[in-house]
C-alpha cells in the first residue's frame, strides 16, 4: 500500500465526448425516453408494481399456511399458482430488473461519469421489452387456466402436465415466453452496462477507483450474461416440448394410466440447465447488494470501506466461483452421487470470499463516525440477515446435511433471509440513499424509521423460526400440513404467528410506498449532496442531474471513492473530483 | 442507540430460541445420527459466528456512534488482519466440510449386505416391489405400465415373476437391516422421504435412483412426497411399518407376487 498518482497530475482524455440524443418532444422525452436516468425509472416503477403483485400473493400464501382450511378460495391449484408466481416474480421480474436495470441504468453512468450508457438506443429498447415481458406474464392471471403452479423452478415433466396448474393450459407456455423476453430484453441492456463501465469511465476514473457499487452491479452483469442463455435454451427447449410434441426433458411416462407420446428425454438436463443459470443469479441479486452496501456503510459511518482491493477480488471471485456451484441445488436431484463431493467443497470454498466481505463491512464501523441515518439503518440490518442466511447456506451446501433438510422449509427460510431479505433491505437502503439525488427531496425521516423496524424485525421473526419447522421435517410446497404427522399442534401456532408478522411486514411496505410519493412533493429539500459523499453522481451540477449528466465538462477524478475523514482535510470527506494534494489520503494502488 | 441494544437482542433471542423453543427435529429411527451430529457441529461453528459477528457490529454501534466532534480513523486496509480472518474462516469451513463429506461417502456407499426394495411413485401414490426367493428384481419399463400391470414389470423377465408387488399399500421393513431403496418413478419427480430416516431422493420417471438405511426402531412411519409432483402433492402421503423379524415375515408372507397378479387378472378379465 504506498501513496499513488500525485493527485494533481491531471490523466490526459481518453474518451471523446459523445454525443447525445436530444429529445424533441414529451414522448421522447418522459416515455421513449434514451437517456439512462428515465429508463432506470421505468424498470423501478414496472419492477415495484409486479413486485407488488408478487407481494399480494405472499400474503394469500400466508394466509393458506397460517389458517389452513379457512379460506376456500385458496385451492391447491391456487396455491401453487401463488407460490410460483411469487417467486419467479420476485427473482427475476423484482430483484434482477431492479438492481441492474433500475440502479445500474442511475448509477453506472453518474458513478463512472460518463453522459449516458453508450448505446442509448438499445438501452431504451431493452425498457420496453422488459415491460412486455412483465405485461405477458401478468397476461397470465387472466389466460384460460391461469398461470402455471410447476413452482418457480418449473421442473419437468409435471410443469407440462394435466396435474399441475396451468401444464397443459396457456400457463406455462406465457411463462417461457415471458422468460425468453426478459433474457432479449436484459441483454440488451447488460451489454450496455458492461460496455459503459469498460470504455465509458471518464479521466482518471481507473478500474481500482470505481465505487464498489459499480464493480459489484458490473460483475453481476457479467455473469448475467453468462448464465442467462442456458435459461433461455431450458425455455425454448421446454417450449418445443409442451406445443411441438419434442422430448428434450420428457422419458416415456404414463400419465393417470396413459401413456404420452414423449420418450427418451432427460428431466434431469433441464435441472441442470436451471441451476447453471439459477445458482449465477442468487449472485447476480446479491453483488449489487455487496457493492451499494458497502458504499452506505462507508459513506455514512464517514470512513473508507476497509479493504478495498479485497472487496473487488471478492466480488470477482464470488462471481467466478458461482458459476462452478449449481449442483449443489441437486444434492437429492437423483444425479451420479459422486458429484457431491466435489460441488459441496466447491460450495464451501465460495465461504471463505464471502465472510471477508462480511469482515470488511463490520470493520469498517469500527472506529468510524457512525451515523444511524436510515440508509445506515438498513445497511446493518443487512449485515445481520445475510450473515445468517449466509451461515445456513453453509447447512445446505454441506452435501450430507443437505440431505434432511433438502425440499423442507428449512429451505424456504434460508434463501429468503439470504437472497429475499437480505437484498431487499439494501434496496430499501439505497432508496433512502440515492432517492434526495433523484427527486431533489429527502425521504420523510419518520415513516422511514417506522419503515425500517416493522420491516427488519418483522422479516426476521418471520424467517428465523421458520428454519426450525423445517428442521422438524415439514416440505416445503405442502398445500396442506394438516395431515403431515411431523407437524406439531405447537408448530402450526408458529405458523400463525409467522403469517400475521407477515402482514404486518407487508404494511409497512404500503406506508413506504406512500412516503415515496408524498415525499416528491412535501419532502425536505435535498441540495446536491445532503449526505455530503464522494462519488461523482453526488457531485453534479443539478439536482436533478440534467441530459447529460455533468453540464459542459465531464468531471476529472484525482482520487478513489472512499477519501473519508482523511487526516489533516478540512472536511471529513474529499470528492473524487476535487484536486490537490492536502491530507494524507493514501488510496490503494 | 436503539439499533445496538436491538442487535444484542436478535442475538440472544435467536440463542434463547435455540435452546428452548419446542421445535426441533423429530426423533430419529434410522442409522444417520451421523447427519445428526453433522448438523450439530454446524449449528455450533455457524452459532458462534453469527453471535460474533452481530455483537461486535453493536458494540461498534454504541462505540463509534456519531457525536460532535467525533472523527472515523483512516485505515484503509490491513493486511495482517485481513489475512488471519481469512485463515480463521477456512479452518472454520473445513471443520464443517470434512466431517460431512466422511459421512456423505458411507451415506452413497451401500453395504454389500443390503436387501432391495423398489419403490415406484407416480401421481398421487406411493408402490413397491421386493425381490421374491431369487432375491433379484425383474426388469421394468415405464412402457410396460398398464391397468393389468401398474409398475411396468417386464412380463418376459424370469426374475420378475416371483417380486412381490404392493400396490398403494403399506411397505413393510424389518428392522436392523440395512436396506437399499430403489427408486423409480413413471410420471412426474417425486421424493421418498421419511423425516425420522433423515434420508431423501428425487425419484425420476426414466432412471433409476436409490439411497440406503438401516432402520433401528419398530413402528410407523409417515412417508411425504418432497418434490413438487403436481396439485396433489402434499396429499401423496403413505407408511413405512419398521416390524420385529416375525412380523415381517408374517406380512410377506401374505403378499402377492406378479405371477399370482397376473394370474388372477387373467381369470379376471376371461370371466
Amino acid at each position: 500500500m504506498v501513496d499513488v498518482t500525485p493527485a494533481d497530475a491531471v490523466p490526459p482524455a481518453e474518451v471523446a465526448e459523445m454525443e447525445l440524443y436530444h429529445p424533441h418532444s414529451w414522448w421522447t422525452k418522459y416515455v421513449f425516453s434514451q437517456d439512462a436516468k428515465v429508463i432506470a425509472i421505468q424498470y423501478s416503477a414496472t419492477a415495484t408494481a409486479i413486485g407488488l403483485v408478487a407481494l399480494v400473493l405472499s400474503w394469500l400464501m400466508r394466509l393458506q399456511l397460517g389458517f389452513p382450511g379457512t379460506f376456500d378460495f385458496i385451492s391447491p391449484e391456487a396455491y401453487y399458482q401463488f407460490i410460483t408466481m411469487h417467486g419467479m416474480i420476485m427473482v427475476i421480474y423484482l430483484l434482477t430488473a431492479l438492481f441492474l436495470g433500475g440502479f445500474g441504468n442511475y448509477l453506472i453512468p453518474l458513478m463512472v461519469g460518463a453522459r449516458d450508457m453508450v448505446f442509448p438506443y438499445v438501452n431504451m429498447l431493452s425498457y420496453w421489452i422488459y415491460l412486455l415481458a412483465v405485461l405477458v406474464l401478468a397476461s397470465s392471471f387472466f389466460a384460460p387456466g391461469g398461470p402455471t403452479g410447476a413452482g418457480w423452478t418449473l421442473y419437468p415433466p409435471q410443469a407440462i402436465m394435466t396435474g399441475t396448474p396451468g401444464g397443459q393450459d396457456w400457463g406455462i407456455i406465457l411463462m417461457l415466453v415471458s422468460l425468453i423476453l426478459f433474457i432479449i430484453g436484459f441483454t440488451m441492456g447488460g451489454l450496455n452496462y458492461v460496455v459503459t463501465v469498460l470504455q465509458a469511465r471518464t479521466r482518471g476514473m481507473t478500474l481500482m477507483r470505481l465505487p464498489l457499487t459499480v464493480w459489484g452491479i458490473f460483475t453481476a452483469t457479467v455473469m448475467a450474461l453468462l448464465a442467462f442463455p442456458a435459461l433461455f435454451v431450458a425455455c425454448v427447449m421446454m417450449l418445443f416440448d409442451r406445443s411441438l410434441g419434442t422430448s428434450f426433458f420428457m422419458p416415456a411416462i404414463v400419465e393417470m394410466g396413459e401413456q404420452l407420446q414423449h420418450g427418451g428425454g432427460s428431466p434431469i438436463l433441464f435441472q441442470h440447465l436451471f441451476w447453471f443459470f439459477g445458482h449465477p443469479e442468487v449472485y447476480i441479486v446479491a453483488l449489487p447488494a455487496f457493492g451499494i452496501v458497502s458504499d452506505l456503510i462507508s459513506t455514512h459511518a464517514r470512513k473508507n470501506i476497509f479493504g478495498y482491493r479485497m472487496m473487488v477480488w471478492a466480488i470477482v471471485g464470488i462471481g467466478a466461483l458461482s458459476f462452478v456451484v449449481w449442483a449443489h441445488h441437486m444434492y437429492v436431484s437423483g444425479m451420479h452421487p459422486y458429484f457431491g463431493f466435489f460441488f459441496a467443497t466447491t460450495t464451501l470454498i465460495i465461504a471463505v470470499p464471502t465472510a471477508i466481505k462480511v469482515y470488511n463491512w463490520v470493520l469498517t464501523l469500527w472506529r468510524g463516525d457512525i451515523h444511524l441515518t436510515v440508509p445506515m439503518l438498513f445497511a446493518l440490518a443487512f449485515i445481520v440477515t445475510f450473515v445468517n442466511g449466509g451461515l445456513t447456506g453453509l447447512f445446505l451446501g454441506n452435501v450430507v446435511v443437505d440431505v434432511p433438510l433438502s425440499d423442507t422449509m428449512f429451505v424456504v427460510a434460508h434463501f429468503h433471509m439470504v437472497m429475499g431479505v437480505a437484498p431487499i433491505l439494501v434496496i430499501f437502503g439505497a432508496i433512502y440513499h440515492w432517492y434526495p439525488k433523484v427527486t431533489g427531496r429527502m425521504l420523510n425521516e419518520a415513516m422511514g424509521q417506522f419503515h425500517f423496524w416493522v420491516t427488519f424485525l418483522g422479516a426476521y421473526l418471520i424467517f428465523f423460526p421458520m428454519h426450525y419447522i423445517g428442521l422438524m421435517g415439514v416440505p416445503r410446497r405442502y398445500h396442506e400440513l394438516t395431515n403431515t404427522t411431523v407437524m406439531t399442534e405447537s408448530a402450526h401456532d408458529l405458523n400463525a404467528f409467522i403469517s400475521i408478522m407477515a402482514f404486518l411486514v407487508g404494511f409497512a411496505q404500503v406506508v413506504f410506498l406512500f412516503n415515496l410519493i408524498w415525499s416528491i412533493r412535501h419532502g425536505r429539500e435535498a441540495g446536491g449532496n445532503p449526505w455530503r459523499a464522494t462519488t461523482l453522481e453526488w457531485q453534479t451540477p443539478e439536482t436533478p442531474p440534467a441530459h447529460g449528466n455533468f453540464g459542459k465538462e465531464l468531471p476529472i477524478v484525482y482520487r478513489w471513492a472512499y477519501d473519508y475523514s482523511v487526516p489533516g482535510a478540512k472536511e471529513d470527506f474529499i470528492p473524487q473530483n476535487v484536486p490537490g494534494s492536502f491530507g494524507s489520503s493514501r488510496e490503494p494502488a | 442507540m436503539a439499533i445496538a441494544l436491538v442487535l444484542v437482542l436478535v442475538v440472544v433471542g435467536s440463542v434463547l430460541f435455540h435452546f428452548l423453543s419446542p421445535w426441533w427435529w423429530t426423533p430419529i429411527a434410522s442409522n444417520w445420527d451421523y447427519i445428526d451430529n453433522t448438523i450439530i457441529i454446524t449449528f455450533w461453528i455457524t452459532g458462534v459466528v453469527f453471535a460474533a459477528v452481530v455483537l461486535f457490529m453493536a458494540y461498534c454501534v454504541f462505540r463509534f456512534r456519531h457525536r460532535e466532534g467525533n472523527q472515523a480513523a483512516y485505515e484503509p486496509e490491513n493486511k495482517r488482519l485481513e489475512w488471519w480472518l481469512t485463515i480463521v474462516t477456512a479452518i472454520g469451513v473445513t471443520a464443517m466440510l470434512v466431517p460431512g463429506l466422511f459421512v456423505w461417502n458411507q451415506f452413497v456407499s451401500v453395504p454389500s449386505d443390503a436387501t432391495v426394495v423398489e419403490v415406484v411413485g407416480q401421481q398421487w401414490q406411493w408402490s413397491f416391489r421386493l425381490p421374491g426367493k431369487d432375491g433379484k428384481l425383474g426388469t421394468s419399463d415405464t412402457r410396460n405400465v398398464s391397468p393389468e400391470n401398474p409398475l411396468g414389470v417386464n412380463a418376459s423377465d424370469a426374475n420378475g415373476q416371483d417380486d412381490v408387488v404392493v400396490e398403494a399399500a403399506d411397505l413393510h421393513l424389518p428392522v436392523g437391516k440395512p436396506v437399499k431403496m430403489l427408486l423409480r418413478s413413471i410420471d412426474v419427480l417425486h421424493d421418498f422421504y421419511v423425516p425420522e430416516f433423515r434420508a431423501k431422493m428425487d425419484m425420476i420417471p426414466g432412471s433409476v435412483t436409490y439411497f440406503w438405511f438401516t432402520p433401528t426402531k419398530t413402528g410407523t412411519f409417515q412417508v411425504l412426497c418432497a418434490e413438487l409432483c403436481g396439485q396433489g402433492h402434499p396429499l401423496m402421503n403413505g407408511v413405512v411399518m419398521v416390524d420385529t423379524q416375525e412380523n415381517y415375515l408374517a406380512w410377506l408372507g401374505e403378499q402377492q407376487t406378479f405371477a399370482q397378479l397376473s394370474a388372477s387378472q387373467q381369470v379376471g378379465s376371461a370371466e
